[in-house]
């Protein structure tokens, strides 16, 4: 089983990196708005079970993977 | 009694650990290194400082790798038990991902690497590190960060003011720190967070005594932890 964790800066958070590339966006003739960077996390898990394996990855993101003050997460787990 | 002692935690990818330790040391600690795989501290221990510099080359998020490594088990233990803990920069992440302190720090607001003496205004005088100033008294302390802008929520700054734990903040915005806040104490008063460099900031000669004065109170506190331990 695969999980994939996004990981994005909460609403509200300064982002400073998406501001920047929204600013070479633009130079480079782009009509974008605003542009938030996040971090994508790819998982291979030993887990066979999917409410297990997202129970270990939500654990995951508390401990590690994302600082929920400052970023919310998106699981996706892919079943092969 | 002899010198107490300070525990330096050293993670791959710390580097001022050595400018803590030489200052430290110059203002009468005894420095012990402690490397980041170790789960236990010396046991004569009185005090802990984690250094700047960027652990685990700053991968995932600042300090967010050395948050789990096993000298911070034993870091929680010590400052659990009431036990001094100084964050220095990369520190100060580290005790934020470690949830020892409120808030989190993000790039800076002009995403530029920040690296000069900055003002720094002590708030409260009344806490383990910053007892040797004064409320008010402004600090000339350098800062060399990129990601140093300090952020919680609204409300939550309010209250940490209101209990007296913003400790430092800039004379003016050096990194979109929210309230431009550059130091921060737990509820309980003995772990301290801040970005700028005291360590940096100990002889005149190269610009600022400044930062001595907290050290000096660090080291005072490391004798009394000592002392009450024992």
């Amino acid at each position: 089983m695969r999980a994939t964790v996004l990981v994005r800066p909460k609403d509200g958070i300064l982002d400073p990196q998406g501001d920047a590339v929204r600013g070479s966006l633009q130079k480079l003739g782009f009509d974008v708005g605003r542009i938030r960077v996040g971090r994508v996390v790819d998982i291979e898990l030993a887990a066979g079970d999917s409410a297990f394996a997202r129970e270990q990855v939500e654990r995951m993101c508390s401990e590690l993977l994302a600082n929920p003050l400052i970023e919310s997460v998106e699981i996706r787990l892919d079943v092969e | 009694m002899g010198r107490p002692v300070v525990a330096v935690v050293v993670f791959p990818g710390s580097n001022d650990d050595r400018d803590a330790a030489w200052a430290l040391g110059a203002l009468g600690a005894d420095i012990q290194f402690v490397w980041h795989e170790d789960d236990e501290l010396p046991e004569t221990t009185g005090a802990v400082v984690l250094p700047g510099g960027f652990s685990y080359g700053d991968y995932l998020r600042c300090g967010a790798i050395a948050s789990v490594a096993p000298a911070m088990d034993a870091v929680r233990r010590f400052a659990g038990s009431g036990g001094p803990v100084l964050g220095i920069c990369n520190g100060f992440q580290i005790l934020c991902e470690a949830r020892l302190l409120p808030g989190a720090l993000r790039p800076n607001r002009q995403l530029e690497f920040v690296c000069r003496d900055t003002t720094v205004r002590v708030e409260n005088a009344d806490t383990l590190f910053t007892r040797r100033c004064e409320t008010g008294q402004e600090l000339l302390l350098p800062v060399k960060h990129g990601e140093g802008a300090w952020h919680a929520d609204e409300g939550q700054l309010v209250q940490l003011a209101a209990r007296g734990q913003i400790v430092l903040r800039y004379a003016d915005d050096v990194n979109g720190s929210l309230g431009r806040v550059a130091g921060v104490v737990n509820e309980a008063g003995n772990v301290l967070g801040l970005m700028p460099h005291p360590e940096h900031a100990v002889d005149s000669l190269l610009g600022s005594a400044d930062g001595g004065l907290l050290l000096a109170a660090l080291v005072d506190a490391a004798a009394e932890h000592v002392l009450a331990a024992a």
